[in-house]
């Protein structure tokens, strides 16, 4: 799933300036599951923003909804009713929700109330991890199922630096070494040899380094 | 001869080598890198200009080993995978060359989070390894990462860099056991020579050596081992407690403490594991990593009985 958080108050409300008739934009999917913006913060920002208002002496409509998924213009479609006399879409979907949005109403403000952080996975209650960069070239097949793109602070991919230690991250003592995990993990499945194989250099291109991407599936075009 | 650098020379000659360190300096000090050099001179034979060493901005290594070289010394450029993408670090590489520098070390680099611009942009499009690989393809394939031939139009002929690739080696590092196949795969991909973390922890380096040398990696490459005079007890203290990958036995942090001459001790210390390390099967010599304290360089090289430095012809 895709991670966010939700901006300092401070932040929305410095983007909300003299607008004064806001939806706020709440989504389903993944931001309902980390807790930064599904319909119940949609609602909260909400009376938040009113509330901020009100203290200044100044009446604002704030008014909430949530969409099933920000990420797809048919669900986005489904706001062209409520959109009317609104001057301000304060989205709280992920960064790709804010932007479907302002593809499919171009003629509107539409501002991110979330920083999007990554994808990955609540690892326990209140703790969401990072898992994969997208990088576009997936290597876990070689790597015991643990990503050394994501996992590995430097995204190493001939084993741990002279940093690890104690199966820590030299960035702090709170990360774990991907590469330690990587490590542990092939030891387990009986794979430890396959580390002795020097992986050659990364082809970054299908990253992000490759510029904006597109999946173009050609028996799936209409 | 792959390269013919001095330290070369000496490594194959059999010589046990002496290597120092130079640290640029934070600002556009011309002065300070020569001062240091001038220390050095005569008392290592090679000497290791750091690159934006523990992520803060320093001179480049490049531009202050060029000074260092013009001074006398034989300069060990080194290039971490941090602050350049292979289009970067090959450029340097023919940059390094042609400025008469011939020997790199290849490293991952320190994260920036370490540093003085903590909010950077890291790099990483190579790791460590694969840069030993694309700089001895560059030496002995005469090619660029990308397979295209070292020349400047089709009909020019092949000017390649030629570098003598060393790699670090932090046997303190974990997990343990796979220090000497990182180690391994260092050497496959190119290294000819080896600098070590600085050692604190003799035994389990020596653990660490008898692995090499059951694998005979010892006679693949040369290997130095890493040794850093300290000032005082707090300095061990704070690496045992803050620098990740280093291992530091509370007995030497209590030597230190009980030291009336701190200074002194710590050369003392340095010195006996000179003598010591020097002993273990499979070293060929020692790096002598006294960071931000270069001048005492001299007097340490003179006290493990490694002065005068051998002469190559």
């Amino acid at each position: 799933m895709i991670v966010a958080e939700q901006k300092e108050i401070s932040e929305i409300i410095n983007m909300v300036g003299d607008h004064n008739n806001i939806l706020v934009v709440g989504c389903d999917t993944c931001v309902t599951v980390c807790l930064a913006g599904g319909a119940k913060e949609a609602a909260i920002l909400s009376s938040a923003l009113r509330l901020a208002y009100r203290v200044k002496g100044k009446e604002i409509t704030v008014e909430a909804t949530t969409i099933e998924r920000q990420c797809e213009i048919e669900f986005v479609d489904a706001l062209e009713p409520i959109l009317k006399r609104k001057d301000l879409v304060i989205s709280m979907g992920c960064g790709i929700g804010v932007q479907t949005i302002a593809e499919r109403f171009p003629q509107l403000l539409v501002v991110p109330a979330l920083n999007t952080k990554f994808l990955g996975l609540p690892e326990k209650q209140g703790v969401w991890v990072e898992r994969c960069q997208a990088c576009g070239q997936c290597v876990l097949d070689k790597t015991g199922g643990i990503c050394p793109i994501s996992r590995c602070s430097k995204s190493l991919l001939n084993g741990p630096c002279g940093g690890s230690q104690n199966g820590k991250c030299e960035i702090s003592k709170d990360t774990d070494c991907g590469w330690h995990l990587i490590y542990e993990r092939l030891k387990t499945l009986g794979r430890l040899e396959s580390l002795e194989e020097i992986m050659p250099v990364k082809n970054w291109s299908t990253s992000r380094d490759g510029g904006p991407r597109k999946v173009i599936r050609e028996d799936m075009c209409l | 001869m792959k390269v013919g650098s001095r330290l070369e020379i000496l490594l194959r000659q059999g010589k046990f080598v002496a290597t120092a360190e130079l640290g640029p300096p934070k600002s556009a000090d011309l002065e300070l890198i020569k001062k240091k050099a001038s220390i050095l001179r005569g008392y290592a034979d090679a000497v290791n200009i750091t690159d934006n060493q523990t992520a803060i901005v320093r001179v480049s290594s490049i531009a202050a080993g060029k000074i260092a070289l013009d001074e006398g010394l034989e300069p060990i450029i080194q290039m971490t995978c941090r602050d350049k993408n292979r289009l970067a670090m090959q450029g340097d590489v023919l940059g390094a060359y042609i400025l008469g520098l011939k020997n790199l070390l290849c490293l991952s680099g320190d994260h920036q989070s370490f540093g003085n611009h903590p909010q950077a942009k890291n790099v990483y499009d190579l790791d460590s390894i694969q840069l030993v690989n694309m700089v001895r393809d560059m030496r002995d394939k005469k090619v660029f990462e990308c397979g295209e031939e070292i020349k400047n139009t089709k009909k020019s002929e092949i000017l390649e860099p030629r570098m003598f690739i060393g790699v670090a080696a932090n046997p303190f590092g974990d997990p343990f056991e796979f220090r000497v196949v990182r180690l391994a795969k260092k050497i496959k991909a190119g290294a000819d020579f080896v600098q070590t973390q600085c050692i604190f922890d003799l035994p389990k380096f020596k653990r660490y050596m008898e692995m090499v040398t059951d694998q005979g990696l010892h006679e693949k490459v040369s290997i130095l081992a890493g040794v850093m005079p300290v000032k005082s007890f707090r300095v061990l203290q704070y690496m045992k407690n803050n620098v990740a990958g280093m291992s530091i036995p509370d007995e030497l942090i209590r030597r230190m403490k009980a030291a009336e001459d701190p200074k002194a001790e710590g050369v003392k210390i340095c010195v006996e594991f000179i003598q010591q390390v020097r002993e273990i099967p499979g070293i060929h010599g020692v790096h002598i990593m006294a960071v931000e304290w270069e001048a005492i360089v001299p007097s340490i090289v003179q006290q493990a009985g490694l002065y005068p430095r051998p002469d190559v012809q």
